[in-house]
């Protein structure tokens, strides 16, 4: 299976060792997508706990939870000294680290990683906050490819009502104000939003999203999920890797 | 002063940063490149002396001094935890935010900027650690292109009793991480052998001004001052 991330720059790897790594994997990668409040976090844990009930070894990691990163980004954010080129940059690094000391070890362990967030919503907001397109992409060419990535797709104004009366203060960053789209940070919300989803929209062709109507009941996208996982990962003996 | 607004045309290395306009930047920025211990933080001191003597306002800046990342990639670097794709893209971080923060500022007041190494340095450590030079190139196309780059051009043997008798051979300037030699010393020399060979590949592709750092301080300074008077736009008083 390829596992290179970036059809176009196949050669392009960024580290000598990286192909042998990407063929050495042995365990499957899957990844939820999708604007905030879209509920792919609750998808994912439901996910989670079916595949350890199964017998699965699996390991779970968050967008932007790096420790050795996220001091960085917590400075940067609460001072608002980030710009779109250093938000974007600090974000790939986090993934790099990532990447390096958890996702690639344990898929060569033969684990199954969920991760809550990929590369597409580096390349959702950094699209959206103006950053260009080739250059985000390169950024993120190291990246294992996922054998499934779900995006959790829900109608912009769900989203906004869901985040708008749920929560109470809307935070800078997430809010797009760094880019000034409105002076009003729910407007700016709004837009902000609007344009994420549009890029998460075109991804869906470009890197084969698999699209989960994010307005049905819980226990619906669920069944399809675990369906679709139960029907993408089954080997010829119909068994998941990772099984312990 | 119709030279001048000639001069002053910046352009990026790639698609670049969308919101600089690049006719607001006034200043000039010159580069000061070359491996470790190669003596660069006393030239730049005399270049700084020099430059304000002739009337012109310097702002000056080194690698990894940026307020963002300064504490994380201490912090990082200490634990030696740091992987490599890692490494290069915290170092990218802390790069831009400079850029950003720090140099396009300083030049859209007028101002020289000298800047105490720049990306390349940067990329020479991540391609001698086995990143892709492609890759880097893309990464950097944010990355304002200098008015000049001057590089103090040395061989190793010349650096070692530099290293030696200044601050003495460190983890990370001798390339320990790669496990490339038995020891400190033997490290040092195969790694900043290699790192020197990827300065000069790039000091052609990217013309470098090469100047002589096995010389006398004095007559690098000379040089170094040769080198930049034809960028200099007129001082209150003449060079």
């Amino acid at each position: 299976m390829n596992r290179v991330f970036m059809p176009g720059i196949q050669r392009c790897n960024l580290y000598n060792n990286q192909q042998s790594l990407q063929n050495n994997k042995s365990g499957s990668l899957i990844v939820v997508e999708g604007i905030d409040v879209s509920g792919k976090s609750t998808q994912i844990h439901l996910l989670h706990r079916w595949l350890l009930s199964e017998g699965y070894g699996v390991f779970f990691s968050e967008w932007n939870s790096s420790p050795l990163v996220k001091g960085t980004t917590k400075l940067g954010k609460k001072r608002k000294v980030l710009t779109p080129t250093t938000f974007s940059l600090i974000h790939a690094t986090d993934f790099a680290d990532r990447t390096e000391h958890q996702i690639t070890p344990a898929l060569k362990a033969g684990a199954t990683v969920l991760a809550d967030r990929y590369a597409y919503t580096a390349f959702a907001r950094d699209m959206a906050r103006g950053v260009p397109r080739n250059w985000v992409r390169n950024l993120y060419s190291f990246a294992v490819k996922p054998d499934i990535a779900f995006y959790f797709r829900v109608p912009l104004e769900v989203s906004l009502d869901r985040i708008l009366t749920g929560r109470a203060a809307l935070k800078y960053y997430e809010a797009g104000m760094d880019i000034g789209l409105s002076d009003d940070i729910r407007e700016c919300f709004k837009l902000f939003q609007q344009r994420i989803m549009a890029e998460y929209d075109s991804m869906v062709d470009e890197y084969g999203l698999t699209v989960i109507d994010g307005t049905k009941s819980i226990e619906e996208q669920q069944a399809e999920v675990r369906r679709i996982v139960k029907e993408r990962l089954s080997l010829g003996d119909g068994v998941l890797s990772g099984r312990r | 002063m119709e030279g001048d607004s000639l001069l002053a045309k910046f352009r990026f290395y790639g698609e670049g940063l969308k919101d600089v306009n690049l006719d607001s930047l006034s200043g000039r920025l010159i580069v000061l490149e070359g491996p470790d211990s190669v003596g660069r933080s006393t030239q730049m001191c005399l270049l700084r002396e020099w430059l304000e003597s002739l009337g012109h306002a310097v702002s000056d800046t080194g690698l990894t001094r940026s307020e963002l990342t300064q504490e994380g990639l201490d912090q990082a670097k200490s634990g030696h935890t740091l992987g490599r794709k890692t490494m290069s893209l915290f170092y990218a971080t802390d790069f831009a935010d400079r850029l950003e923060n720090q140099i396009i500022p300083a030049l859209r007041a007028g101002y020289y900027v000298l800047s105490d190494r720049y990306f390349y340095s940067i990329c020479a450590r991540d391609i001698v650690r086995g990143a892709d030079p492609q890759w880097l190139e893309g990464v950097y196309g944010f990355a304002l292109v200098p008015d000049m780059v001057l590089y103090l051009k040395t061989d190793v043997e010349d650096l070692v009793p530099r290293a030696l008798y200044g601050k003495g051979f460190n983890y990370w300037e001798s390339g320990m991480d790669l496990a490339a030699g038995e020891d400190f010393f033997d490290s040092f020399c195969v790694y900043q052998s290699r790192v020197i060979k990827e300065l000069n590949l790039m000091s052609e592709r990217y013309g470098f001004v090469n100047i002589n750092a096995s010389n006398e301080p004095s007559v690098i300074f000379n040089d170094l001052k040769e080198a930049i008077k034809p960028i200099l736009t007129n001082g209150v008083v003449d060079y």
